[in-house]
């Protein structure tokens, strides 16, 4: 008898129970159930909601590897300087994969297991179906934390953001907020010692501050916002062998992910595209700006505005969050033109709070959960204009 | 009870719990959200909040016959005006330290929804004793949340109880700190008193399902 049909005994022994829900949803995750709806009108389709967060999760795994490397590289490569002028001969290393794995393994795990089981609790007291929801935040959210982040606290994050994010409203498809980024907010507001200054980036960093041998692990918006210089190539941003959140350091895994995420369909293109236009055209405003002299070398913001435009493009976690996570089909608009204002204000929002802010370097987030409030008002503008529009024809016509 | 009528403790405990003035009408949120990072300010404002809604509708069912409607609003105005700036007075002299704390919020005491909602809907239209029991009742209840979410928000915000370190000291690493907690920066802001109320709402209405709205 096989797992199949194991888990397809157990959810006929618990049907009508109020355990019901769980192994419903452990059957249809790994399998296409057998019976079919007996009455009324039904659509037979392959991509239902679980099909559509294992593509995500797909797209993910490439980013997840690469930031289990890269966990390992960073630390080491902190120890010892010389490792970094030959970093693809130094990162592909077991030594690296051990470490990095003893480190991003348990985010995975927490995340995972904290976040399911409380999506089953609810699901068990509500007496509805476990919803597909939390597979793919469960992924994003150990891929943007920093890596030596207190287990404790994921844990409290998960529970927060799966609650007060998204079981609150209604559950899966009736969130406001991207619940993976709800609870990076929270993890941001609630523990800032954890999730920003030069400390917390590269594994182990805090325990050796007080040694001697202190190793710096600055990430580079972190740097710039200072107006000091940092000693990362260009090649190195885009490859991600650079200090940052675990899976968000990579712009080419990231880039090949946003394809595979377009060519399946399962990420709007729209709002990648147009995002990418808003970071740049802030930008260049920025360059402008620095260029034409309106602002100080001595000025707190003049490192990050006098960054050329397409660096911030694969600096910090930018490009992740475009891809990953302003893409969210339930907190994204929903209309075409929706998704061009949705995506450009990210874009646009982004690189203004990281040049403005030196609090907040990474301003991705921040401007994704704003656009998220602002998305049902931008798709209701979007709908009333058009209802206008063919209002106005149907009277050029009748008149 | 011997003291009070059935009708009259009503008065009292309904906003307490099934007529909450935080919880069920959503009155007052705006101080709630301002002042409960401390347990201290909390508890400091609800005592200022039963003296002024306790006594300012006695003074206006006193006066309930003689006030013209047409100028009620501004009647009732100068009454928790007067006694709000008797509150700030009485802290200022007694609780200095916690009146620069508490500064502009109990001098906006005077826009709190509650004492305004109280004085139209309850004080004009009964006698003094009612009344007294009715903005002591409603008083209480605002302040029975503020001290709830002060509670949480001071606990897990700072560690400490009224000032004192109950779960250890943070810097030299003594009680829960010493195994890795860590006091939540996020308890101390706004949203997350926000957020509490919410959580109280919550709770409330899943325990009695008679107070969810349609």
């Amino acid at each position: 008898m096989g797992l199949k049909q194991n888990l397809h005994n157990l959810k006929e022994k618990y049907k009508g129970t109020k355990m019901a829900p769980a192994f419903n949803a452990l059957h249809t995750f790994l399998y296409t159930p057998n019976e079919t709806t007996h009455s009324g009108s039904h659509v037979r389709v392959v991509d239902d909601l679980k099909r559509t967060m294992n593509t995500v999760i797909m797209a993910l795994v490439p980013c997840l590897i690469f930031g289990i490397f890269n966990a390992g590289y960073q630390h080491y490569a902190a120890i010892d300087a010389s490792l970094r002028l030959d970093p693809l001969a130094n990162f592909f290393t077991w030594d690296n994969f051990i470490l990095g794995a003893w480190t991003v393994i348990p985010l995975v795990l927490v995340s995972y297991g904290v976040g399911l089981l409380v999506e089953f609790i609810f699901a068990v007291i509500k007496g509805h179906e476990v919803e597909e929801g939390y597979l793919v935040t469960g992924m994003l959210v150990p891929l943007i934390v920093p890596v030596d982040i207190p287990l404790w606290m994921l844990s409290v994050a998960v529970i927060f953001g799966v609650v007060i994010g998204k079981e609150v409203f209604g559950g899966t498809g009736m969130n406001i907020l991207n619940p993976a980024l709800t609870i990076r907010a929270f993890l941001f507001f609630a523990y800032p010692t954890w999730m920003s200054g030069d400390k917390v980036w590269v594994h182990g960093a805090k325990e050796m501050a007080s040694q001697p041998d202190a190793i710096s692990g600055e990430t580079i918006l972190g740097s710039l916002a200072q107006n000091h210089d940092y000693a990362y190539s260009i090649w190195d941003m885009f490859w991600g062998f650079i200090p940052g959140s675990v899976g968000e350091t990579s712009t080419f895994l990231i880039l090949l992910g946003g394809l595979f995420l377009i060519f399946t369909k399962v990420g709007s293109w729209r709002i990648m595209l147009s995002s990418v236009i808003g970071a740049i055209v802030m930008g260049l405003i920025f360059n402008f700006a620095a260029d034409a002299g309106w602002i100080k070398e001595s000025s707190n913001f003049y490192g990050l505005m006098s960054e050329p435009f397409w660096h911030h493009l694969i600096l910090g976690g930018l490009a992740f969050g475009i891809v990953y996570m302003a893409t969210d089909p339930v907190t994204a608009s929903q209309t075409n033109k929706g998704k061009w204002i949705y995506g450009f204000f990210i874009g646009f929002i982004s690189i203004l709070i990281r040049v403005f802010n030196p609090a907040y370097p990474e301003g991705v987030m921040l401007a994704i959960l704003l656009m998220n409030v602002f998305a049902p008002t931008i798709d209701h503008y979007v709908l009333q204009g058009n209802i206008k529009r063919r209002l106005k024809r149907l009277k050029a016509k009748t008149a | 009870m011997g003291l009070l009528s059935k009708k009259d403790s009503r008065l009292i405990l309904d906003p307490l719990a099934d007529n909450n003035p935080i919880t069920i009408q959503v009155l007052g949120i705006c101080s709630a959200l301002a002042i409960t990072a401390q347990l201290k300010a909390s508890i400091v404002m609800a005592i200022s909040v039963i003296a002024v809604l306790g006594v300012g509708n006695v003074v206006i069912s006193l006066m309930r016959n003689v006030i013209p409607s047409k100028i009620r609003i501004i009647v009732q105005l100068v009454v928790v005006a007067a006694l709000v700036i008797i509150v700030d007075q009485v802290l200022k002299a007694f609780a200095y330290e916690l009146s620069k704390e508490l500064s502009v919020f109990i001098g906006l005491i005077i826009t709190n929804c509650i004492i305004m909602g109280r004085f139209e809907a309850f004080a004009l239209a009964n006698g003094p004793w009612r009344s007294f029991l009715d903005g002591i009742g409603n008083a209480a209840g605002y302040g029975l949340i503020l001290v709830i979410v002060g509670f949480f928000r001071e606990l897990l915000g700072s560690g400490t109880l009224l000032g004192f370190q109950v779960l250890g000291d943070p810097i030299e690493k003594t009680g829960v700190y010493a195994i890795g907690y860590e006091n939540n920066g996020f308890m101390l802001l706004s949203p997350m008193a926000l957020i509490i109320v919410g959580l109280i709402i919550w709770v409330q209405r899943a325990r009695n399902k008679a107070l969810i709205e349609e």
